[in-house]
């Protein structure tokens, strides 16, 4: 269980490209440990909540709490970047980045065709090596002597098989 | 009441957030359901009242701003701004940015109705120095 996460943790990072995160907010953050206490209220990433319960990093560091510090003063005084950083202690995600979809579905799609193919490889192995000799009533010159027969016989006169056959001209129709 | 705003608005766009029968008067009764049916005027001064409460504490922003974002509708600018000047009160400049985030989302397809909302809104964030999330760059993943 705790490979499947690092590999799925992976492929975000890396192939999905769906969350771009700075190694210092994964570092701080304290919700994404392999236990969660469910007791108490959690931060999410909602479109609906624009106001998380919690905010993403409580453990601060000294500059980020001096930061804060200065929150409370004018906030025409913060830089553009200071004001940046305030955003991400307390959002892990913006909206863009939470609606942003990511390249799973390809990975997904190529795993089931990976896999049907195999699937067809077993397949074709089983049917070569496994199944027997089909029997010989399927060879073309049974299958033509009982073609014939069927015409002698009348089989379906009115509106089937020997409808179909014209009798004078010894044919098919 | 968002339609209200939009109908005197200079850009002249048609009204699209919520298709309601129209009307203005403050309503005595009326065969809806049964009880009084609220003005879009008393539920903005509902809302406004709300958030210029001078002692609103964050759980009390956070659950007012929440609700209202789940409802049916775009908030008008002026119950915007008294949740961005609660915002200051609580010292959050994050939520703010997270409020006018939540606007652009909730406006959906009609690409017109944030930047009117941004528009009446220029003066309050000018004087708190709220940044837009254009303004950060946090408006494309």
């Amino acid at each position: 269980m705790l490979a499947s996460r690092a590999l799925v943790r992976g492929l975000q990072s890396g192939f999905w490209r769906r969350v771009s995160t700075s190694s210092a907010a994964w570092v701080a953050h304290t919700h994404d440990v392999d236990v969660v206490d469910c007791s108490v209220p959690q931060y999410n990433n909602r479109l609906d909540t624009p106001l998380p319960d919690v905010p993403f990093v409580r453990n601060l560091s000294v500059e980020q709490k001096k930061l804060k510090e200065n929150e409370k003063g004018s906030w025409t005084q913060l830089t553009k970047e200071e004001k940046l950083a305030l955003y991400r202690l307390t959002h892990e995600l913006s909206y863009a980045e939470m609606r942003q979809g990511s390249k799973e579905w390809m990975t997904v799609l190529g795993g089931v065709f990976i896999f049907l193919g195999f699937t067809g490889l077993l397949v074709w192995w089983q049917r070569v090596y496994v199944y027997g000799d089909v029997p010989h009533t399927l060879s073309q010159e049974s299958v033509a002597q009982q073609t014939q027969r069927m015409i002698d016989m009348r089989v379906n006169p009115v509106h089937g098989f020997s409808n179909k056959w014209d009798y004078e001209k010894k044919q098919w129709k | 009441m968002f339609r209200a705003a939009l109908r005197l608005s200079v850009s002249g766009a048609r009204s699209l957030t919520r298709s309601r029968p129209q009307y203005t008067a403050s309503v005595a009764a009326r065969s809806y359901s049964h009880g009084k049916q609220e003005t879009d005027e008393e539920f903005d001064a509902r809302w406004v009242t709300y958030f210029n409460k001078p002692d609103i504490d964050a759980w009390e922003l956070r659950k007012g701003m929440n609700t209202l974002i789940g409802y049916d509708l775009v908030p008008e600018p002026k119950i915007l701004e008294a949740a961005l000047r609660a915002c200051r009160r609580l010292n959050d400049l994050a939520s703010a940015i997270r409020i006018l985030e939540a606007v652009k989302d909730k406006a959906g397809p009609h690409k017109e109705i944030y930047p009117y909302v941004l528009q009446e809104l220029r003066p309050a964030l000018n004087e708190l120095g709220i940044p837009t999330p254009e303004e950060l760059d946090i408006d494309k993943a």
